[in-house]
Parts: C-alpha cells; structure tokens; sequence
C-alpha cells in the first residue's frame, strides 16, 4: 500500500500536468481559429488561380512547346517528396501520420526503382524519417522561427524546389501535407506539384470563355507556373497550419480528460488509504483497552 | 454608368472587392481599362498601381506580380504582392528593390531581360509614388 504523503504527491503533480494541458488545449484552440481564417482567406487567391492555370494547361499542354513544370522532364527517374510537417511535437498522430504516408510512398517508389529524394519542412517530419531515408534527405527548411506562415515563406521553398527542377535534380515533385477537415479529422494527403496537375474544377470545366491574352498564352503559362508552384506550397502550408493546431487541441483534451480520470482514480485510493489507517489505529486502540 | 463586379486578392487575403465602373490595371505589356462589357482578357501584371473607380471614389493599390483576370461582366485581380497605396513607404520599395539588384545579378542569360525589366518597373513604381 501506497503510503499517503506519495499518493498526496502524485495527486499534486497530476493536477499541475492537468492544468498545463489544459492551458495548451485553449492556446491550440485560440491559434486554431487564426490558422483557420488565414487558410479561408487564402483559398479564393488559390481557388481563381487554379482554375485560370488549369484552363490554361488544357489549352497548350499537349502542344510540343509546353513548358517542362508543364509536361514534365520526359523523364520518370528521380522522385522528390517534399514532406511538410510541423515544428512542434504534443500534437497527437498528426506528425506520423504524415510521415507515415510519405514513408509508405517512398518505400513504394524505391521498390520500384525509382530514385526518391526528400525534402523536409518542420523539424518533426525531418526526425521521423531521418533514420530510414537519411541518405536520401537532401535539404530540410526550418520554420521555427516563423510565427505566421506567410506567402514568402512558400515562395522561398518553391524557389528551391523550382531551382533543383532546373537543374535536372529530379523528374517529378510531390508534396505531402494534412489537409484540414475538421478539428478531429485531419487527412494526411499527397498532390503532385511539379509537372503540375489540376484537378478538374466542375465549376469552370462548363464555361468557355474565349481569353485574349497578353502576352501570349504560352507566355503567361511559363510566367504563372512557377508562381502555380509557390501558389499551391503556400495553400498546403495553410493547411497544415490548421491542422496542426486541430490536432493538437483534440490531443490536449483527450489529455486532460485522462488526467481528470486519473486525478479521480488517485483520489478514491488517497481515501481509501487514509480510510484505512484510521480503522487500523482504532483497532489498535480499542483491542489495547480490551486487554487491560 | 454601368457597374462590374471587382476583385483584389493576394494570396494571404482578399484586400478588396465590390462594384467599380472602372479599374485600371498595369499589365505587362501596358496599362489598360477594364469596363463593363471589356472583351474576356487575361494578362499578367508589371509592378504598378492598380486603380480602383467606384461610387464611393477611387481606391489606388499597389500591386506586384501575379495576373488580372477580365471578363464581360467582372474583374479578378491576382496580385502576388498587393496593398494600398499608403501602405508603401520608401523602406517598404527600399527593400523590393533590393531583392530585385540580388536576383538581377544573381540571374542567368535568360531571366536577366526580365530581371532588368522587373527592377525598372519597380523603380517607376516608386518615381509614381514618389518616393
């Protein structure tokens, strides 16, 4: 048995535990709500710009003179993951979860025989596959230092990106991020970014509006593709951003809630304890008088 | 005067967005006027200012990069840097200007006409402003 300063101890230390979690639940909840409108504010921009660079692409890209971000490098040999995580842990699954999606597609790749290189964004990504695909890490971007993800951010990433697709580093780009559901719910998803892929907008796929375009269409096509690029790190940025911070409100109620059980739990044995040494001391009393 | 629905939108925020009569909008290859009933275009933009003329006045801003999107009945302007006109101080152009000399004399042959020409725009950007 337990005796009853260690058990009062622990109480005390569960309680502390109790109300850091719950202090980290209400700043993930606060911090929530900004990643949330920052990530609707910046879906129009995303939303417009998608859809005119996705009837665009339909226009030219089969012609022979596509640009490469377009059609790609001809080739199907070097892979890179961009895997975006975030720089802080205590958040739930949310980390691994990506990681591990990244993981399963890299280890689908290289079985394939394909060459994967990867690049990190946030410290915890970069931890989580280190130990298996270290050899293959070809550049990490520290975030930790950023308060509110803003578009130079991304378009800083994708000038790299961008600049190793130049120079022939790799064939095909793929980015890896959470997309925010709900505050439960966040999908670790993969969206290839380089040659760049639209998903058909339903909206706009009716419409046919004839454009002039000035310049020429190839012209803004070599001009907005690379923007298309930072266009859509940024978007995923944004939402994991939002997931972020989702998943680690729902993983810092689940702990308090444990917390509140345990606290119960310690609590009920605390009494019991005490309960216990009193009759016992009674006993000893009452059976001593007995004996006079 | 007949209306048309107007759009400004940078990629962290939407800055403005209602009926105007008339934006002016510096595209790459010269400013123009969209109006109601504008013949569909798209273009991209040159670092300038984009004018706004509405009802309620004329709104000016700032705009870099990014492209103007005008049909018939709207205009969706997506600027990769925008903001109000007051909002550009000298250190904020300082500063654009900066990064624009880095990557001029960072550029290959081919980007370097492009890289010139950004660094121009920017530099009559800020004699419109003057700054």
């Amino acid at each position: 048995m337990p005796n009853l300063s260690d058990l009062k101890n622990r109480i005390a230390s569960v309680k502390n535990t109790r109300k850091i979690t719950k202090a980290m639940q209400m700043v993930a909840a606060a911090k929530l709500r900004r990643a949330q409108e920052a990530a609707e504010m910046g879906r129009p921009y995303a939303q417009r710009f998608n859809a005119v660079l996705g009837g665009l692409a339909a226009s030219v890209g089969n012609s022979a003179g596509a640009p490469k971000l377009l059609a790609g490098s001809g080739a199907d040999k070097v892979h890179l993951l961009v895997v975006m995580t975030s720089e802080r842990g205590l958040c739930g699954g949310f980390n691994s979860n990506i990681s591990k999606l990244a993981r399963t597609r890299a280890a689908a790749l290289i079985a394939a025989g394909k060459t994967v290189k990867i690049l990190t964004v946030g410290k915890k990504g970069r931890d989580a596959l280190r130990r298996e695909f270290g050899d293959q890490m070809v550049h990490h971007v520290d975030l930790s230092e950023v308060k509110n993800v803003g578009y130079d951010n991304a378009a800083s990433i994708a000038k790299d990106i961008l600049g190793r697709f130049e120079g022939g580093e790799f064939d095909v780009a793929t980015i890896f991020y959470a997309r925010f559901e709900s505050v439960i719910s966040q999908v670790p998803t993969e969206h290839q970014i380089i040659p760049a892929s639209f998903e058909a907008d339903e909206e706009t796929a009716g419409e046919s509006t004839v454009y002039d375009y000035e310049p020429s269409e190839e012209g803004i096509l070599a001009d907005l593709l690379p923007r298309g690029v930072a266009t859509q790190i940024f978007s995923a940025l944004l939402e994991n951003g939002a997931s972020e911070q989702g998943a680690r409100m729902s993983a810092m109620d689940n702990a308090t809630r444990n917390a509140g059980e345990m606290i119960d739990k310690l609590t009920i044995e605390y009494n019991r304890s005490r309960q216990a040494v009193i009759t016992n001391e009674l006993i000893e009393i009452i059976s001593g008088a007995e004996a006079l | 005067m007949a209306m048309m629905q107007y759009d400004l939108v940078s990629p962290e925020r939407s800055l403005a967005s209602g009926q105007a009569s008339e934006v002016r909008i510096p595209g790459s290859e010269g400013d123009m006027t969209a109006m109601a009933d504008h013949a569909p275009v798209i273009t991209t933009l040159r670092p300038g200012v984009l004018t706004i003329v509405s009802d309620a006045g004329t709104a000016e801003y700032a705009v870099i990069g990014g492209f103007a999107e005008v049909t018939a009945t709207s205009t969706s302007v997506l600027a990769e840097k925008a903001m109000p006109v007051a909002e550009v101080t000298a250190d904020v152009l300082a500063g654009l200007v900066s990064d624009a000399e880095t990557a001029l004399a960072n550029a290959s042959v081919d980007g370097k006409d492009s890289a010139v020409k950004y660094l121009d725009d920017l530099r009559s950007l800020g004699s419109t402003l003057g700054l």
